[in-house]
């Protein structure tokens, strides 16, 4: 049966709403197919704004994945504003794609890919202008398998009520197999109905299906164990490693948006995975092992990236870039080759030292120069060697000085702030390290004429990290420190006028660390904040700090647990966490072991450069560290000559 | 340097996009068809190109110009077509001459709309036209970057009639849809077809019942006929060169 646009019917409300544009499509690489011709039909949706979600490479490498097979259709969807929320549910307009605007509710999949907990609302908002029943439980064959991907999907128990199934790792390969038994399921007649799909999907051990999983619970509220309860799943989920990255060379032809969306740029990923073990980074860990995309295939990819889309603007995008055994060549030879353009190169923020510097040097050879970052995370010694981001104060004062006389004239620093055993005084050493950065670059380059901008947010300890088990600061304990850092900031005027300070509230990070770490019981906050109204929970103007709190107090004491016992409360070693059957790789007495070392203040190595250090990820996911140097060079340009009449998708 | 000038629609869904929305599109379009755009000098130098006034962000269009100065002469039927290859459909090239002299604002004072009113009787358009026609002034309110400001819609429309096509829209059959015919001279503060809109509001009460969509048919030089002149007529050597 096919299925009709609601582009009609939405036409007639896009007047009344703000930037109508994103809902409308029309994106140079979006792809529309015939309904009938298809046999596996995916919705994919990034719960954000569509400003926020169509630059997600996770989203557009999937979509191209899949659109790439014959009788598969992928079309996207994001969360919408309030203001057409409203018009929708009045006019009885139901949550579409923007690619057909088909209604999602049509679709044999549902994949939300979740980079932060902060779209946990946005899906029920999705889900309930779907017309998809909220929780699992009452959907049936009628409805899309509504399907976690993304980091946030390493603990899904908070939202393991409304998921059908997770998915963790890399989505690359998994959405094919998914597919593949999706196919096969609707081939022989759908037998079994919805529980038969999902219990072949569990079968694979790689998909997560939490409704064949039991939580008991101990009488102080802990977990005592999290077991199947049918005999045929398996009782750990493992994680999914793409391996060889040049075989899957995607996006190959990146979404061209009419909105503005946050990046207008070609972003290549360089590499996946990151063993530097900053024992905060929840994605240096769960992706691990590194591998490297070869330098001639990142060559070829952003020559034909740019080509396809016509941006001006390439971002060499990984958790680390300036770790690619080639990157000294891969960014003198794009600079190179994009030296007479207006092609300008950036890589992300990056860790301190000079090397970064030269390479900066070299992608802004054609004078197009991107902004420099760093990242020393905290600001003593001491704080550094705890969360193991190996960087000296002299080092990082430097490297940025080097940058000042460079030519550089404003480098950006980020920080955390609330880490575990942080001090008072581990912060305001944030300050005076600022101090003393303007004071020595302002000596080296004979002028006032340079700035620095000190960023800092509260941490928040992340699933599969050493810091699983670590207890938050207090949101007023944390708000407290970063005035105190203003202060020190201030302290010596004519410093800090050259400073810039931005910082984000220890408030809507609590909150992010309840979702994080939460488990079951977590869901019925999450649904109670939903009711309240609670949506983008990403966005300061949205957030509501008041609201979660009543949520939290109004559901978890059924429970004999509160908002505290889950975010500032620490863990002890042989607690069963939410997520311990949820397998990413990471031996836990390594993490228990990691998370000691941490608080002796112990750094642990990079294992691309020392013997490894058995966090357990290889032996048990049966991969392999994949780096080179491969030796080999960028591919020179082929000149072109005259107009190009680039070929639609259409 | 060559200077060409570009007449292209906005059609469909993608009439949504607004004039900042087109503008980056377009800057992409040239990279993606390599076409030899010219920079301005300075520090940050940006291509050359300039835009005719834009229909409002949700008017479909199928009379927008802009002009662009290239470093390299190009054939502009050649460009016409690489253009619009390189631009998602909806967003469609229609004609390139080249520029001989003058600027492209010169050559425009009027702009001919097309209204289409769903749910409204074309006999109560008819006479809230009249009802606007008649009068020696209408006053509408809109707001603007210096907040509300109050001004005369009527004295810049010339035409204004409900034309014989009124009757089903193409979406849903059964109900009516008055169609309207409107002529507005550019002027100061701009009136654009909200604004007439608002207008008829204000003489005869009309509200429809679902937002009218609007299209601009023609932009140009408005003669004594009533005729709206293409503005790419006056550098147009007799050849008529890509296009419809």
């Amino acid at each position: 049966m096919s299925v009709s646009s609601v582009f009609p019917q939405l036409e007639q409300l896009l007047p009344r709403v703000s930037k109508p544009i994103q809902y409308v499509g029309g994106e140079l690489g979006a792809v529309v197919k015939d309904w009938d011709a298809t046999t596996v039909r995916w919705a994919l949706m990034y719960p954000d704004a569509y400003e926020v979600g169509l630059p997600n490479q996770g989203v557009q490498i999937l979509y191209e994945v899949l659109n790439e097979q014959p009788d598969v259709l992928a079309e996207r969807t994001y969360a919408v504003w309030p203001d057409l929320e409203a018009l929708m549910k009045e006019a009885g307009v139901p949550q579409f794609t923007v690619d057909a605007h088909r209604p999602v509710h049509a679709f044999d999949v549902l994949g939300l890919s979740f980079a932060t907990e902060l779209g946990y609302t946005n899906m029920l908002s999705a889900l309930d202008l779907a017309g998809i029943p909220l929780e699992s439980q009452h959907r049936t064959v009628e409805h899309p398998i509504v399907l976690a991907g993304g980091h946030a999907s390493f603990n899904p128990e908070p939202i393991a009520d409304f998921i059908d199934a997770a998915v963790l790792g890399d989505g690359e390969e998994a959405v094919l197999e998914i597919t593949g038994i999706i196919r096969e399921w609707k081939a022989e007649g759908c037998p079994g109905g919805r529980d038969e799909l999902l219990l072949r999907l569990a079968r694979t051990e790689s998909i997560y299906v939490p409704r064949f999983y039991d939580v008991d619970y101990l009488p102080d509220g802990r977990i005592q164990r999290v077991v199947p309860n049918r005999p045929d799943v398996p009782f750990r989920v493992h994680k999914r490693t793409t391996m060889d990255l040049d075989a899957w060379p995607y996006p190959k032809k990146p979404l061209v948006p009419l909105a503005e969306t946050v990046h207008e740029r070609y972003a290549v990923e360089i590499f996946r995975g990151c063993t530097r073990g900053c024992r905060f980074c929840q994605a240096g860990m769960i992706t691990r092992p590194v591998r490297e995309r070869s330098i001639t295939t990142v060559g070829q990819m952003v020559k034909e990236g740019l080509e396809f889309s016509g941006f001006s603007e390439v971002g060499l995008l990984s958790l680390s870039s300036a770790d690619h055994s080639e990157i000294g060549d891969m960014c003198s030879g794009l600079a190179e080759q994009y030296a007479d353009t207006n092609v300008s190169l950036s890589l992300p923020s990056t860790r301190v030292d000079a090397f970064n510097i030269d390479l900066a040097q070299e992608l802004s050879r054609n004078g197009r120069r991107t902004g420099l970052t760093f990242a020393p995370e905290g600001g003593s010694e001491r704080i550094r060697k705890v969360i193991n981001k190996m960087v000296t104060e002299e080092d990082l004062i430097r490297t940025v000085v080097t940058a000042y006389s460079n030519g550089w004239r404003s480098v950006k620093l980020y920080f955390m702030c609330g880490l575990p055993t942080e001090t008072d005084d581990d912060v305001l050493q944030i300050g005076r390290m600022a101090h003393e950065v303007i004071r020595a670059g302002r000596i080296a380059t004979g002028t006032k004429d340079i700035k620095c901008t000190v960023s800092i947010g509260a941490f928040v300890p992340k699933p599969h990290t050493p810091f699983q088990w670590a207890a938050m600061e207090r949101p007023e304990v944390i708000d407290n420190r970063l005035r105190m850092l203003k202060q020190e900031i201030n302290s010596d005027r004519s410093l800090g006028r050259a400073i810039g300070y931005r910082y984000h509230d220890g408030e809507p990070s609590l909150i992010e660390g309840l979702l994080s770490r939460g488990d079951r019981r977590v869901g019925a906050v999450i649904r109670r904040a939903w009711d309240k109204g609670q949506r983008f929970d990403g966005w300061s103007e949205h957030f509501s700090y008041a609201r979660w709190v009543e949520a939290a107090a109004e559901t978890l004491p059924a429970f004999g647990v509160d908002l505290d016992w889950f975010t500032t409360r620490e863990r002890e070693q042989l607690e069963v966490l939410p997520w311990d059957h949820l397998d990413s790789g990471l031996d836990k007495d390594w993490l228990w072991q990691d998370w000691q070392d941490s608080k002796t203040e112990f750094e642990q190595d990079d294992c691309r450069w020392t013997p490894c250090f058995d966090c357990g990820v290889c032996p048990s996911m049966d991969t392999e560290i994949q780096i080179g140097p491969t030796g080999k060079k960028l591919l020179p340009l082929t000149p072109t000559n005259g107009l190009r009449s680039p070929a639609h998708t259409h | 340097m060559q200077r060409i000038r570009l007449r292209y629609a906005k059609r469909g869904p993608l009439r949504f996009t607004s004039h900042r929305d087109f503008a980056r599109a377009f800057e992409r379009a040239l990279r993606r068809a390599a076409v030899p755009i010219a920079y301005s000098q300075g520090f940050t130098p940006h291509p050359k190109i300039s835009y005719a006034s834009a229909a409002p962000t949700g008017v479909g269009s199928e009379a927008e110009y802009l002009e662009i100065g290239l470093q390299a002469e190009v054939d502009p039927a050649e460009l016409r077509a690489a253009l619009d290859a390189a631009l998602s459909p909806g967003l469609d090239i229609l004609d390139a001459v080249v520029a001989r002299e003058g600027s492209l604002a010169d050559q425009i004072n009027a702009s001919r709309w097309l209204l289409e009113l769903p749910g409204v009787e074309p006999r109560t358009a008819a006479e809230a036209v009249a009802a606007f026609l008649a009068a020696e002034e209408v006053l509408v309110e809109r707001m603007t970057k210096q907040g509300r400001r109050s001004f005369d819609a009527r004295s810049a429309v010339t035409f204004f009639a409900v034309t014989k096509q009124s009757g089903a829209p193409s979406e849903a059959a059964a109900a009516p849809c008055a169609i309207i015919d409107l002529v507005v001279r550019q002027v100061t503060p701009a009136v654009r077809p909200d604004d007439v809109l608002s207008g008829l509001r204000v003489v005869a009460g009309l509200e429809p019942p679902v937002p009218a969509r609007v299209t601009r048919l023609a932009q140009g030089t408005l003669t004594p006929q009533g005729e709206i002149v293409d503005p790419l007529e006056a550098d147009r050597e007799g050849a008529t060169i890509g296009g419809l």
